[in-house]
Parts: C-alpha cells; structure tokens; sequence
C-alpha cells in the first residue's frame, strides 16, 4: 500500500528538494544541483504534493520479515487453494491461449460482465452485464472518477478518516478534499449537509461524495440505512454524484447486509465500484465500476489512455474460475477465518490495551480503527513500535488534513491469530509506557498498564461528537486508576 | 578495487540509506569497480569475511552505520572503510555528547538540557521543566538524543505543549534534549578531507524552520549561499573546528545556524554519515564545487584508503 503522509509540516525526509526556482532566484551565483535539478525542472506543479514523508519511509520498514504487520489490508491468498488455481489456469491456457494473450475491449471482455454482475447480485444489486466497466483493480474507479471529473481546485467530499490509497490519488488531481466526520453509523450525513451548505454558501460545488459505506477501511464501521437513504435523497437532489466504493461488502460477520447506495439510487447519481481484490485475489487486479451512461462513457476514454484493457488474462481467469469453482464457497471460507480472527484481535485489545483507548468493533471488512488520547503522536509511537517489531497505518494516512494523528488502522484479514495476540500485545505495552511517560510528565495518575483485570466488553457507545464513535473502551476504570 | 557498500539495515533511516548506498553503487561500477551492495543484516560479519573487500563504503544511516557499531566490526576485520572512525560517529550520532564536545572545544552551540524517560519515571524530572523553560525559553526545540532525518523533532511554542513533544522525541531514543530556539539562516558546511565545499543555505518556505527544514517540497536552498566574506569564511572555519573537535574523519557534514538578529554562528549538529542521495546537500555542494558525484565517490575511497 502506498502511504502518503498529507501533513505538510510533518518532519519529512533526510534533506529537502531544491526547487528550480531556487536557482533561479539565486542568479548567476547559482550552480546547477546535478541530477536534481536536471530532472525537478521538468517536473508537473502537481508533483509538489506529492511527498515523501517519514511516514512513508517508516512505512516501509513494516515489510521486514521480523515485524508483525498488522498496517497491510490483505485478503489471506494462503486460503486459495493451489490445485485450483493451477487447474483453472491450465484450462483456462488449453482452451483460450490466443485470447488471454491479446488485447481486450477497453469495457472488458464479455465473459467476465456475467461474473461480476453475479457478485453484485450477491448483495442484492442487480445490474445489467452490459453495463459493467471493467477496471485495474478498484484502485483504477477512484482514478478514472478523478480524471473524469477533478479539475484542480475542485471539491471531493470523503469521510473522515478515509481509504489511504485515495489520498494520492485525491492529490496528484490537485483535489481539494473535504472530510466528513463519521459515527458508528457511518457518515455524519447531518455534517455533509451543513458542509454542503457551506460549501454552496461559498459557491463551490462539489464534484463527487467517496464512500465506502460498509465496513468502511479505515474506520470499520458500517452506514446505517437510514444514512443510505438520506445520502441517495441529497445525492439526487443536489445532482452531485456519490462514488460507492465497496470492496468489502460480501465479508461480514454478523447482522443483516444492507442495501447498497447504488441499488437504492438506480443507477442515478450513484456510481458504484467494485473488486474482486478483498474476496479472490488482489494479484489479479480486477475491479469494475457501473456508472450512469454518459460517466461511464468519459470513463472508457479515460481508461484507454491508461492503460487500455484490464489484463486479458485475469479476466479469463476469473471466467474460468466463476464457471470450474464455486465462488461463493470461496468467500465464505474466507469470512469464517477472517471472523475468528476479528474476534482474536477484539479480544486481544479488550485485553492489553491500556484505558484511554477506544476501537470499532467492525461487523465485516478488514480493519478496526483505534484511538488514543489527543496527545499520543501515531507516526511517532510507530517508530517505537518498530522497535518491537510490530506495525500498524498512522490515522494520519487517512486524513488530507492533519488529523488523525492519534488514531491508527490495524488489519487482522492478513495475519494469524497467534500474530494479532502478539502483535496487539507489543502496541499495547509501547502505548502504556507512553501513558506512564505522560503521566509523570503531567502529573496526572494512570494506570501503568490494562492488565488482564477485564475482558468484559463494555455497552458504553461513547460520545456522540468523537469522530469515530468507539464501540468498545479498554480495561474499566480500577479504583487505584 | 573490491568495494563493499553497506546500505539499509534495521533502522528508520533504511530508505533514505538504501537511496545513497544505489547511488554509490551506480558511481563505483561507472569508476570501474567490482562493486558488491550488501544490505545488513544478521549475515554481515560472516558476508564481509567470505567477500574480503578492499574497502567498505559505509551508506548505512541511523543506528548500526551513525552510532560506531559497523565501523567497530570493520576494525575487528581490518577493512578500511569510509568516513570517520568508531568514536567519532558515537560522538555525532549522540547529540548530547556532541554538545559536550563542541562545549568544551569552546565552540557556539544553542543552550540545551537533557531528558531521559527514566529521570522521568524515576526522578521526578518533570518538576524541573519550568526551570529548563525559564533558562531556555520560549519557543524551543525538543528532539531526540539520537535519531537522524529531524525525525520526532518538535517545536514547542508554550510550556503546555512540552508533555506531547517529550513523548514523541523519547519515542526515538531514551534521551531527548531540549534546545534554545536560535532565529538564524540555516547553513550545511560540507567538509572533505581538509577543505570546506560551497555552503548551502536552506530557505523553508515555512514559518518554523525546523519543521520545514526536512520536508521534501516544502524547502528551496541556494548553494553557494550568498554570504558576506567575513560571515563565510567564520562559517567555513567553525565548521572545521567542529570537525576536527568530533574527530571526524573523510567528510562530514556540519549544520550550523546563523542568528538573524547578531550574525553570530551556532553548530547545531554534525553528521559523520551525510546523506548522498538526489537531494543531500553533501552531493550538492561538492557539485557546486566542480566535483561530480562520482569523483566525490573516488575521493572519499581514497581518503579511507589513505589513512590505512
């Protein structure tokens, strides 16, 4: 995952970059900078936001073997099983060879629409194969939904936090994000109004809203029907539209699924984006999107100047695989596990994590949402945490705006359940020697550490105005606290 | 020649390491050399007998390359190796000590005090920050002892604010140090072997130099800084005192402040490491000086060469 780091005054990397104009105002004293400034010269003004940052760098140290990382966003493909993999793509090879390695229409090829149509009825979405466009991955809809709509300066509407890998996509349009607070209902849609009023107040309108109404990465919460509904409502009646992105949706765990924004609205404002990176393989790169007819139009062209085709290959494959395997098997095998581990990490921080901390308690999806006290610094305890080698994605990855910095993301789709003991254990006890670092720097009284003292999960929603409403708090109050 | 260059390792500063030790190896081979990129790890003392290098480049930043640890086991193997020696990195790389010595050695360096999490924990040091504010006032710095790339560095405009930018530095090492905020041109003297390179002046676009200072696009520099003659010859020679008070050995890279208000000279840091990535003022400057990034290469080998 790319991580980029929207806080402009977060230390960043070892030296800064010397901008041409730098030599420029310097006159005829100055010399050229080498290869730097050879190629900065050249570079697009869109490029200034697109950073290194600490952040990043630190994140990179995530992938080394001795760390347990809870940061990725992984499907476990250890589930897949092997044979089948090789005896579809071996079918796949003996009956389509010349068309796996050829080019493909720009909308995708025919036999895959049926498929991924299939996955939508899944949910209870029906639409039309014919109007499914096929995309690199769902990463590729966020894309091509900028290049269609974005001109630099115009607004996107995103919750607060939102999908790390949308920051640069956001960015390198030169998008001016407006983050909308969530609950654990979702978006805070009474927010978007009042935002969206301002935003008209100020004559500005907002190009498109981006969501991931369930199971929501990285919140982990999930929009109540009644939000669904409103935003649909506002959506038509304000004719700005809603990018459903909804990688997650067939994971859930408990509770009843929900209707999607795009089954509600019809197709209408709604443009709806899916992929089979959560629930197949993300190797495979093969999302989709539908949007209204003339979006969807803009959306081809923008396709074929990125890249053409989604990979031929990857579509044959998944048609083979939909016909050979059933699918549906797959998913459910992937959510039991992928459940029991949510429940080990739920359990694993009631357990260890010090009090002062809340988290989500998603009812699908891949992740959970902790927070910490304001003053707890996320990009920093990571570095510490990296010392014990265990990691996690600051919140300020998923912020354009320089919050979240006391909030971080931790998956447990993509690690064993003795890791996600382990590696809540080792966060736990960094945080707790931070919060006895910061009690005696105060002088105030905390508990060393959240024990083992209660494992009972507490009812306590929390308050109403956090921007993520915690579900569950850490270790009760002890009368020594 | 057989030239080893350690790069990467465990440290938070691997990437911006691994970034220096590419560039190095792409210089060696244009030099003509039998290069050999090693990224430490636990092999590395075993990886260095099997390979008998000639010499070692060291592009290994943070712990492990700054702190002494890999020049102590080049030693030990009798492999010479770039920049300075074992006593010299661990008195650059721990900015109290280097204090010290620069202190001693009578040379400028803004006022500073030191916190460990233990005198925290254990002594109730924390009664002692209004003091340390009174002496130092306000706004000052707080960052870690020993951590590079201004990682955890904070600027604390009011004393409600130290609590916060002590845990963040102490996230870093087990001593912060808490320094005199100096309102001054951020200037980096490049130093090899015995002479100055051009000096580069950092220009933060931002209010807070030192937040500013080390993020990418948010900072232009000029190099050669437009200095007075008296100011940058001063400039040049503090720098080499600092320098020769470390120990330092091959280059370095000095940082120095320059008050806007006085003109005088403060030494902030050394770094017996520099970075010499795309954008690292050591490159930067030494291409300002007429000497391409590969003859800088071929220089600093000779250099560890010649001292064995």
């Amino acid at each position: 995952m790319t991580v980029e780091d929207p806080d402009s005054t977060a230390p960043g990397a070892r030296t800064p970059a010397p901008q041409s104009a730098a030599a420029a105002r310097s006159g005829s004293t100055a010399r050229p900078h080498g290869d730097l400034e050879r190629y900065t010269a050249l570079f697009a003004q869109r490029t200034q936001v697109m950073k290194s940052s600490a952040m990043r760098d630190l994140m990179a140290l995530t992938e080394r073997p001795d760390v347990i990382s809870l940061a990725g966003g992984l499907a476990d493909t250890t589930l897949f099983p092997a044979e089948d993999l090789a005896k579809v793509l071996s079918h796949m090879a003996a009956g389509d060879a010349a068309r796996a390695l050829q080019y493909a229409p720009t909308e995708g090829m025919a036999e895959i629409r049926p498929c991924l149509a299939a996955v939508m009825a899944a949910e209870g979405t029906a639409v039309d194969p014919d109007d499914i466009l096929v995309t690199t991955g769902g990463q590729q809809v966020i894309d091509l939904m900028c290049k269609t709509l974005v001109d630099p300066g115009d607004v996107i509407l995103a919750e607060g936090p939102t999908y790390p890998g949308a920051v640069p996509t956001f960015s390198a349009y030169q998008a001016d994000v407006v983050q909308v607070e969530m609950d654990e209902d979702g978006m805070r849609i009474d927010i978007l109004e009042t935002t969206l009023e301002q935003l008209e107040r100020e004559g500005r309108t907002p190009k498109f809203i981006y969501t991931i109404p369930t199971f929501q990465n990285p919140g982990g919460v999930t929009m109540s029907l009644e939000r669904r509904k409103r935003l649909v409502e506002i959506a038509n009646e304000r004719e700005i539209l809603v990018l459903e992105d909804n990688p997650y949706g067939l994971l859930r765990y408990e509770g009843e699924s929900l209707p999607t924004l795009f089954s509600l609205d019809e197709g209408r404002f709604v443009v709806y984006g899916g992929t089979l990176s959560k629930i197949l393989s993300p190797g495979i790169r093969v999302g989709w999107t539908v949007a209204p007819a003339p979006v969807r139009q803009k959306m081809i062209i923008g396709k074929q100047g990125s890249d053409l085709n989604s990979s031929s290959m990857s579509q044959l494959f998944v048609a083979y695989y939909f016909q050979e395997r059933d699918w549906r098997d797959y998913v459910q095998r992937q959510s039991d596990v992928y459940q029991a581990r949510r429940d080990v990490m739920l359990t694993a921080l009631q357990e260890h994590m010090p009090e002062g901390t809340t988290w989500t308690r998603p009812k699908g999806g891949l992740f959970v949402w902790v927070t910490f006290p304001e003053w707890v610094d996320t990009t920093d305890l990571l570095a510490r945490a990296l010392q014990h080698d265990v990691a996690f994605v600051p919140g300020r990855a998923a912020y354009l705006d320089g919050r979240g910095g006391n909030s971080m993301r931790i998956n447990f789709s993509g690690v064993s359940e003795d890791d996600i003991r382990t590696g809540i254990a080792r966060i736990s006890s960094v945080v707790a020697e931070q919060m006895e670092l910061y009690a005696s720097l105060t002088g105030t009284s905390r508990p060393r550490s959240g024990g083992t003292g209660s494992t009972e999960p507490q009812s306590d929603p929390g308050t109403a105005d956090a921007p993520v409403v915690p579900l569950r708090t850490a270790g009760r109050r002890r009368s020594n606290g | 020649m057989r030239v080893a260059v350690l790069q990467g390792g465990r440290s938070l500063e691997r990437q911006v390491s691994l970034q220096s030790g590419q560039r190095v190896e792409e210089a060696l081979r244009r030099l003509g050399h039998e290069v050999h990129g090693i990224d430490v790890d636990h092999q590395l003392v075993r990886t260095l007998i099997g390979l008998r290098p000639d010499v070692a480049f060291v592009a290994l930043h943070g712990e492990d390359g700054e702190d002494g640890t890999v020049q102590e086991l080049l030693e030990v193997l009798g492999i010479p190796y770039t920049g300075s020696d074992p006593g010299s990195c661990e008195r650059c790389w721990d900015k109290i000590v280097a204090k010290r010595v620069l202190s001693d050695a009578g040379i400028a360096t803004p006022d500073a005090v030191s916190v460990s999490s233990s005198a925290l924990k254990q002594l109730g040091a924390a009664d002692a920050l209004k003091a340390i504010g009174d002496r130092l006032g306000f706004p000052l710095i707080v960052k870690p002892a020993r951590q590079g790339s201004a990682l955890g560095l904070r600027t604390v405009r009011k004393p409600t604010e130290a609590p916060d930018a002590l845990i963040a530095a102490l996230s870093y090492d087990r001593r912060a140090l808490l320094e005199k905020y100096v309102d001054g041109h951020d200037l980096s003297v490049s130093v090899l072997g015995d002479e100055t390179l051009p000096i580069v002046e950092v220009h933060p676009r931002d209010q807070d130099p030192y937040s500013a200072r080390y993020t990418i696009g948010q900072t232009t520099f000029t190099c050669p800084a437009e200095l007075d003659p008296s100011t940058k010859a001063a400039a040049e020679a503090l720098a080499r005192r600092a320098y020769a008070a470390l120990g330092c050995r091959g280059f370095a890279r000095v940082d120095l402040l320059l008050d806007r208000a006085t003109s005088d000279l403060f030494v902030l840091e050394v770094d017996a490491v520099p970075g010499l990535t795309q954008t690292s003022y050591l490159p930067v400057s030494a291409e300002a000086a007429g000497i391409s990034f590969d003859a800088l290469v071929e220089r600093l080998l000779e250099l560890a060469l010649g001292d064995h």
